[in-house]
Parts: structure tokens; C-alpha cells; sequence
């Protein structure tokens, strides 16, 4: 493999290389809150999820759900941590109306999963570490909502309280795309071990992003942390943007102020968030309220147990096994019902055309009706559907060509794939005399641009193009390239 | 460890506290007079020693994943100075 360039940002001074690490807020996938017993689902009306605990009464104390702490568990095993079997839980403290405690149980000295490491693919297949740092379980807050009146905030507890687990790397990161990489896997990580639904767009999953920049190879320098930032591509563009606005601080003889930074995804850059600065006076102390957590070892022995194939360990089989790409092993293990899917069709197909059939045409249209790939297909195209396809291109029925047609036909649900093959008159053309007329009118049609095409063999092409016109696209293109190249003498 | 009326101020402010600027000095004496107090504990050798985190030895009591709670908007409002369409309504707080 080619020696990857690396990142740089080239500055009057010389090259400035970036370091970025992540603090990523994942909402735990359970039924209740982490501290009470209120629902968790997304959508209920405003405030309809919030039990006295989390609407902070007086009186009121916390009493921690198992099963978050399993969540917890199971990610920090998949991420090859190490498991810490005594934690305990801090408050750390600020003032904000959608805080109706005035203060957040989070794990501040002794998180229950400590270092760990998760492997992390390039699109062009290269892989690199990044280090986490630790994961610990805290409450999410409440809602605030600005915009409703122009002299009110309104305030809706129902996330208040929702357990998330926050999961801190190592300054690891060296590009906005290694980033976006690491997030990718990440997230893939949480849904495979169905720790965290990971839905970006429901703030179930968002970033916290520290970003620092430095002469290759020098000291680290001072980090801004640009909070909340909720999609991949706003987490590549805010560090574009910091980066090279701590680059010009620099190199005009400034210093960066260590600070907390707002992305303005409307205007694409970074600000101060100058108010929350004084709140950064957190004054965490042991929450009196809970008891250490202690975790039996029998038990996180049972959960290491339950853990399946987990996504990298897949990639790496899918590769060797079927002979995949790095990039379509990567699309496929992005997500548990995919891959199962892929696994299914690729026992009874040709595994590079299953590849590509999953992560083309049927990722395609997944997208276009907001619907996910899941173990069984999507919508009315069902296994069953996609195995007759795939057999109609396997035995030469349909050229890869009229395969697109066909999938669309199926996409329209005009029938059977076999069915809509007679329909739309799919057949592939083998018949090499239908062929072979096509091809002799064309070339009597042409005759400068066949006697062009035997000094200049490339110009085949264009004829291969005329032929496909004329036939509908149904032509074996293997057959068309070989009557082609004994008809024009090549 | 000495508090002053300056710090007073701050974590008066952070917990949202009004405390008049006559109170300042007066709440300084009689908050290092509890820390003053309260460091005489220092006195003991504690090396080696957990800290103690309950009177009895029992562990954190678990909860099942099972939603048991919420669906009671009117009760969690209720003492609400401002509240509208289920919302609690706050003086605007801006970013």
C-alpha cells in the first residue's frame, strides 16, 4: 500500500500537524432512566417520562438500573478494556435551568471501565489505534428549548436523567477524517453489541471534540473543546475550522486560551462559549447518596461470554473468507443486521456480487425510503427477492447492465425478478448471430471509425457503447468485446 | 486551607446564592472556623484505611430495567412557579 501523506496544515511558518481527541456521549439503549424508573423513548410529549428523582424533588434518591451498568460493561469489554469492579459515583456541579438537581451524578475519579483500545479502518483500507482513555456512566440532562417565546425558556425533563455512557480517547486522532473515522467505528461498535442505538440525529449519540495543534512531531499544545457536536460531518468541518483558526492565533505570535467552543454549524466555524466558563468550577465530590458500585467477576465473566463476533474481528473474517475489499468489509460490519444479511446471501452467491448488491443497490434504496438494511432485507425486498436476483445475474440471464433496470423493477415492486426480466425484456443477448447483425451494421454504418479502431485499439469502446444502444443494454458485453475485435481485425 | 470573602462570593454565586456584600467577611470567620474544625481530623493516620462509605455493610441495592415510573406530568409540574403546554417555563437563559 502507498505511503499515506499525512495531514498537514500549511501555515506562513511551516507545517502544523493536528492532535484531536474525543469525548463521545452514547445514550445507553434501556427501558428506564439510569436513576429511576421513567421511560426512556424518544418522541413522548414534554415531560410525560420525568419521575420525581429526576424532576429532583426533595427526599427523593437514586437507585441504579443493573442493566445500564451491564450496557456500561458490555461496551468497555468490547472496546478491550479493562473493567474496573469497584467505581463509585460523583456530583459535579453547575447551575442550569435543565439540571433541576444543580448537580450531575457522573463518575468523575474511578470510572467503571478504565484503558482500553479500538482499531480503526481508513477508507483505503490502513488501519490505526486510538487509545480510550476510559468510559464512565453519567445522567443525561434535560431539554432546554429557547426559541419557543422571546422572553421564556421552556424546559422538558423527559432526557433528564437517561443514562449515557461517556467515552474519552486518547489524543490519538491526527486528521478530521481519522475522526470521522473513529466515530464511524465507534458508533458501529454501540449498535453491534445493541449498547446504544446511535442515532446521530436524535442526539443519541454526540461529541465533545478537543482539538490542539503543533509543529510535526513537537510538544502538544494547549486544546480547545468544542462541545455537543452532533453529526460526522460537523465534527470534520468544526475541527477544519479550530484548527486553522489556532494555527493563525499562533503564527501572529498568540497564544490559545485553553476554552470551551460552540460550532455554528450555519456559519461553519467555532466561538467562545464565555458563559459557561465560570461554571467549569464543577466541585465534584462522592455522591452520599450511592454506595460504591461493586461488580461481581462471575458477572462480567457471563457478559464476556454473551459478547459476539464483534465487528473488526468480522471485517478481518470477511476479508479472508470471501475475499472482500477492506472498504466493503468495513460498509458491511458498519451495522449487525447488514452483516447477517450479507453472511446469509453470500453462502448461496458469488461473495463479491452479494458485496456489492448489499452495499450499492440495496443500501441505496434503504437510504432513499429512511428505512435500515436489516437481517431480512428491506421493505417488500426480501431475502427470497434477492437471492432470485442474484441467481438471474449468476447465470447470465441478466448482464450486470439490465441488472440496474432489474433492481428497479424490483424497487417498484412490478413482480417477481423473474417475472420482471419477461417483462421489461431483460434477457441478456448470448446469442452471438443477434450479435454479430448488430455489429456488422454498425461497421458499415461507420466505416472511417473502423478503420480508425485498427490503429487506435482503444476506440473499440466507442463501438461496445453503440452496440450496447442498439441491443438495449442486453448484450453480453464478454460476447459484443469478442465478435467486435475478430470483426474489426484487431 | 483559608476562605476569604472573595471566595465566599464565588461559591455563593456558583450555588446561586444572594449573600449580601455586609455578609461576606462574617460567613469567611465562620466558614474557616467550621474548616478549622473539621481538619482536626487530619490528626489521624488514616494510611491504608478505606474510606468508609456506609455505617453498615450493605452494597449498592440494583433496580431491573422496567419502567415503573413517570406518566405524571400535572404532579411534576405542580409546584412549578411558571409552567405552559407541559413545559416548566424560566426566565430566558441564553448560550
Amino acid at each position: 500500500m502507498a505511503e499515506r501523506e499525512p495531514y498537514r496544515i500549511s501555515g506562513r511558518t511551516g507545517d502544523w500537524e493536528v492532535v484531536i481527541g474525543l469525548e463521545v456521549h452514547a445514550q445507553v439503549a434501556s427501558n428506564a432512566k439510569l436513576f429511576s424508573g421513567a421511560a426512556t423513548s424518544f418522541g413522548a410529549g414534554p415531560n410525560e417520562q420525568v419521575s420525581l428523582v429526576d424532576a429532583a424533588m426533595p427526599g427523593m434518591l437514586p437507585v441504579i438500573n443493573r442493566y445500564c451498568v451491564e450496557q456500561a460493561v458490555r461496551t468497555g469489554l468490547g472496546l478491550k478494556a479493562q473493567i474496573n469492579l469497584k467505581s463509585r459515583f460523583d456530583r459535579k456541579n453547575y447551575f442550569y435551568p435543565d439540571l433541576p438537581a444543580g448537580y450531575q451524578i457522573s463518575q468523575f475519579k474511578d470510572p467503571v471501565v478504565g484503558e482500553g483500545v479500538l482499531t480503526v479502518e481508513r477508507d483505503d483500507g490502513s488501519t490505526f489505534t486510538v487509545g480510550i482513555e476510559r468510559l464512565h456512566l453519567e445522567q443525561d440532562a434535560g431539554k432546554s428549548i429557547h426559541d419557543m417565546d422571546p422572553n421564556w425558556t421552556y424546559v422538558d425533563l423527559n432526557r433528564a436523567g437517561v443514562a449515557l455512557m461517556e467515552i474519552v480517547s486518547k489524543p490519538d486522532m491526527r486528521s478530521p477524517e481519522e475522526a470521522g473515522a473513529y466515530v464511524k467505528r465507534l458508533r458501529a461498535l454501540v449498535r453491534w453489541l445493541g449498547t446504544c442505538d446511535g442515532d446521530m440525529e436524535k442526539g443519541n449519540l454526540r461529541a465533545d471534540v478537543n482539538v490542539s495543534v503543533r509543529k510535526p512531531g513537537g510538544e502538544l499544545g494547549t486544546r480547545c473543546e468544542i462541545k455537543n457536536v452532533n453529526s460526522m460531518r460537523f465534527i470534520q468541518q468544526s475541527i477544519v475550522y479550530e484548527a486553522r483558526r489556532q494555527v493563525e492565533i499562533l503564527e501572529d505570535g498568540g497564544k490559545i486560551d485553553q476554552e470551551t467552543r460552540l460550532f455554528d454549524a450555519v456559519k461553519g466555524e467555532t466561538r467562545s462559549m464565555r458563559s459557561k466558563e465560570e461554571a467549569h468550577d464543577y466541585r465534584y465530590f462522592p455522591d452520599p447518596d450511592l454506595l460504591p458500585l461493586e461488580l461481581d467477576p462471575d458477572w462480567v465473566k457471563r457478559i464476556q461470554d454473551s459478547l459476539p463476533e464483534l465487528p473488526d474481528e468480522m471485517a478481518e473474517r470477511l476479508q479472508s473468507q470471501y475475499g472482500l475489499s477492506a472498504y466493503d468489509a468495513g460498509v458491511l460490519v458498519t451495522d449487525a443486521e447488514r452483516a447477517s444479511l450479507y453472511e446469509t446471501l453470500a453462502k448461496k452467491h458469488d461473495p463479491k456480487l452479494v458485496a456489492n448488491t448489499v452495499t450499492q443497490s440495496l443500501l441505496t434504496f434503504a437510504n432513499a425510503h429512511n428505512e435500515e438494511v436489516t437481517a431480512d432485507g428491506v421493505l417488500h425486498i426480501d431475502t427470497k427477492a434477492l437471492s432470485a436476483y442474484l441467481a438471474l445475474i449468476e447465470d447470465g440471464t441478466v448482464s450486470s447492465r439490465t441488472a440496474k433496470e432489474l433492481f428497479e423493477g424490483m424497487v417498484a415492486k412490478e413482480g417477481t425478478p423473474a417475472q420482471i426480466v419477461e417483462a421489461r425484456g431483460l434477457r441478456q443477448v448470448t446469442d452471438t448471430g443477434a450479435i454479430e447483425r448488430v455489429v456488422d451494421s454498425i461497421i458499415a454504418a461507420n466505416p472511417d471509425k473502423a478503420e480508425a479502431a485498427k490503429t487506435r485499439p482503444q476506440a473499440i469502446g466507442w463501438f461496445v457503447g453503440q452496440v450496447m444502444r442498439e441491443t438495449g443494454g442486453k448484450a453480453n458485453p464478454a460476447a459484443v468485446n469478442e465478435i467486435l475485435k475478430v470483426k474489426l481485425g484487431l | 486551607m483559608a476562605v476569604d470573602a472573595a471566595t465566599v462570593k464565588k461559591v455563593a454565586r456558583l450555588a446561586r446564592l444572594a449573600v449580601p456584600e455586609a455578609r461576606l467577611e462574617p460567613l469567611a470567620k465562620e466558614l474557616n472556623a467550621i474548616i478549622a474544625w473539621i481538619e482536626q481530623l487530619g490528626e489521624v493516620d488514616t494510611d491504608g484505611v478505606e474510606p468508609m462509605t456506609s455505617a453498615v455493610a450493605v452494597k449498592l441495592p440494583m433496580r431491573e430495567d422496567v419502567i415503573t415510573d413517570g406518566a405524571q406530568r400535572d404532579k411534576v409540574l405542580a409546584n412549578a412557579p411558571k409552567s405552559a403546554d407541559g413545559f416548566f417555563v424560566v426566565p430566558k437563559v441564553v448560550e
